[in-house]
């Protein structure tokens, strides 16, 4: 996530086509490129494996989350029942685990669920509703829309406005501008 | 997803399977977007949503008088009583739940399946399934009597001391049908952040933009983002696959855990499931049907759509057909008296005529009809057949609480059950509920998943070109 500072955030190319975006992305970072993006209207895996983005944490949040929910009900359910307020219900024995299992799976799944959807939310950093790439002008007209984005952010080691432009015009974009922040 | 494949283009078919096109062909990323954002972000309503809505919400308003009353006089103005202590209000609550579920499996089983062809349905059928909840949820909580007091079916540490019985069905429900509820609108809002963003962008009024970029949370398409939402998206349908097959489960089991003869059967959860998502279906073309034809959107939800809808109809039809066989099998089998009496009683008891409109509607004429091709794909005919498939569910489970309690063991507690107008009017009042919350939907949220119809769209597969780009750059 981008601190907020003076200056450019990096150069950013539109292209018309996905297979263009992979084609350039992956040159990029073929050549030593690593604070980069792309920017798509719809997930292109290739744009994402392209850039070397290949596992998330996701999954791990989940089965996280999965197993707090599962020990949270049934922990509660066996100390409601045994310590806190046993109930005689038909001579069943208080610690009746059989029956506990309903809403052992159903906390699991709850826990779960709600840790992969905010889990994903944090993760991406989101909610952030300024982001510079807001400011490039062609951006907000395309990027859920149409158009596919690579960008090349000034942070990288390799960034030198005039060489990083000049390097993207070379893979035929529709256009290569400027973000500031 | 599919954007991995390197496919021919042949403008007639769908090059990955040979059939006739999900999508029609001569859609651009360009006019999806315009197609499903302009619904949404025109500034003029028109004067049939708000004739709609109007009824709808005027519908509506009969829930708000009777339960007002409810609350006023309690449970008794309801037909409820002894022998039939359970009434509409369990009806209505497994039927719309049962509405519900065929949004779920729409999103999450289809999709766990690679059935790309759910993508144009699943927002709205989701939408259904939150609504179904809502009106739902309402019937046990207003049913319990003292509604105010409802937060006492959940554990929590109280002045009291006492705590919830987790041995009980009724409690499992809580927590099923709480979990459902939650993990479905999580799962709705996920897949909208995306859709949000474009509609940001593309909104002229500062109220629109104001308000889509909330929601959107700053969504920008970032690739790495793209990855873990399309990863959080498959856990949640992963997550809510074996969901929604529990909480019908679980609502079976208040009936199959009690010891009386209709209810006490081992056959209710995988047929309580199949149901639910027979009726869901139904629902889902009730309004997929007026939709389509009113927001031009026939493109998008094809003919293809309506046929595998029926096929799915059909399949979950078969098995309810074979859910209601083995209870009859089972009523001789058992040679039981009482489960035998039960059925004979079911059938050709005063209230017999219920269990014949049940099998009209839900086998006689449906699972007739609907092996013909010709038929599931005429419009008309189907819309005709969701209805009375809606219409036969709702007696299902009407013929599985009254007829299995209005004449019991003893015959000096044998009764019957004649519903009051404030019974019909909370029902009929959900359906306007509904109706206009699912108006609402329409106009201010994007009904159709635009990325998801993007990533469909021939001009999303990466050319051989860009791919051998690609493997050449390594």
């Amino acid at each position: 996530m981008p601190e907020p500072r003076e200056g450019l955030y990096g150069v950013i190319a539109e292209f018309e086509t996905p297979g263009e975006l992979v084609r350039a992305a992956k040159a990029a970072h073929d050549a030593g490129w690593r604070r980069m993006d792309c920017y798509t209207p719809y997930p292109v895996e290739e744009a994402a494996e392209a850039i070397g983005f290949h596992t998330n944490k996701v999954p791990l949040l989940t089965l996280v989350g999965g197993i707090m929910g599962l020990v949270a009900m049934f922990s509660l359910e066996t100390w409601v029942s045994t310590l806190a307020y046993p109930l005689n219900i038909g001579g069943r024995p208080t610690y009746s685990w059989p029956a506990f299992i309903i809403p052992t799976y159903e906390w699991t799944i709850l826990f779960a669920g709600l840790s992969a959807a905010f889990g994903m939310i944090a993760l991406n950093g989101l909610p952030s509703l300024y982001h510079p790439l807001f400011n490039a002008p062609n951006f907000r007209s395309g990027a859920l829309d149409d158009k596919f984005f690579l960008c090349l952010e000034a942070l990288d080691p390799k960034f030198d406005v005039a060489e990083t432009k000049a390097y993207l015009e070379s893979f035929k974009p529709n256009s290569v501008v400027e973000v500031e922040y | 997803m599919a954007t991995n494949e390197i496919l021919t283009e042949d403008p007639g078919l769908d090059p990955a399977t040979g059939e006739f096109r999900v999508i029609a062909p001569g859609f651009s990323f360009k006019s999806v977007t315009a197609k499903i954002a302009d619904i949404v972000l025109t500034p003029k309503t028109s004067l049939g949503w708000l004739l709609f809505f109007a009824i709808g919400g005027a519908v509506a308003t009969l829930v708000l008088v009777a339960v007002t009353w409810l609350f006023l006089k309690g449970t008794g103005i309801w037909a409820i009583s002894q022998p039939v202590a359970w009434g509409f209000a369990i009806i209505n609550f497994v039927w719309w739940i049962g509405i519900g579920h065929a949004g779920t499996l729409i999103s999450a089983i289809l999709l766990l399946f690679k059935q790309s062809w759910r993508n144009s349905i699943n927002r709205f059928a989701e939408a259904m399934t939150i609504f179904a909840v809502v009106c739902a949820g309402m019937f046990p909580l207003i049913h319990v009597g003292r509604p105010w007091l409802g937060y006492w079916l959940f554990p929590y540490p109280n002045t009291m001391n006492v705590w919830p019985q987790f041995r009980s069905p009724l409690l499992w429900d809580v927590f099923a049908v709480s979990t459902y509820a939650t993990i479905s609108i999580v799962f709705w809002y996920v897949g909208m952040i995306p859709d949000f963003g474009t509609l940001r962008d593309r909104a002229h009024s500062n109220f629109a933009k104001y308000i889509y970029g909330l929601v959107a949370l700053g969504w920008r398409g970032s690739v790495r983002h793209w990855m873990r939402y399309e990863t959080a998206s498959l856990l949640l349908a992963g997550l809510a696959t074996p969901l929604v097959l529990s909480v019908h489960t679980v609502i079976s089991f208040d009936f199959a855990v009690a010891v009386l003869p209709g209810w006490h059967t081992t056959i209710f959860p995988p047929y309580f499931v199949a149901g639910a998502v027979y009726s869901g279906f139904a629902m889902v073309l009730t309004l997929a049907i007026p939709l389509r034809k009113v927001y031009h959107l026939e493109g998008l939800v094809t003919e293809r759509h309506i046929d595998n809808m029926g096929k799915v109809m059909l399949a979950t039809g078969s098995i309810v057909a074979y859910g209601y066989g083995m209870e009859v099998f089972m009523s001789w089998y058992s040679a039981s008296h009482w489960e035998a009496f039960m059925m004979w009683n079911r059938m050709f008891g005063p209230m017999g005529w219920s269990y014949w409109v049940l099998i009209f509607c839900n086998i006689a004429f449906p699972l007739t009809t609907l092996w013909v091709r010709k038929l599931r794909t005429n419009i008309s005919f189907m819309f005709l057949i969701s209805i009375i498939v809606n219409i036969g569910m709702w007696f299902e489970r009407f013929v599985i609480v009254v007829t299995s309690l209005y004449r019991d063991f003893l015959p000096s507690s044998w009764g019957t059950y004649r519903a009051t107008k404030w019974d019909y009017m909370t029902y009929i009042g959900t359906m306007g509920l509904f109706t206009a919350l699912f108006l609402l939907f329409v106009r201010f949220l994007p009904m159709i998943p635009m990325n998801e119809i993007k990533m469909m769209l021939p001009s999303a597969k990466l050319t051989a070109k860009a791919e051998k780009a690609v493997g050449a750059g390594d």
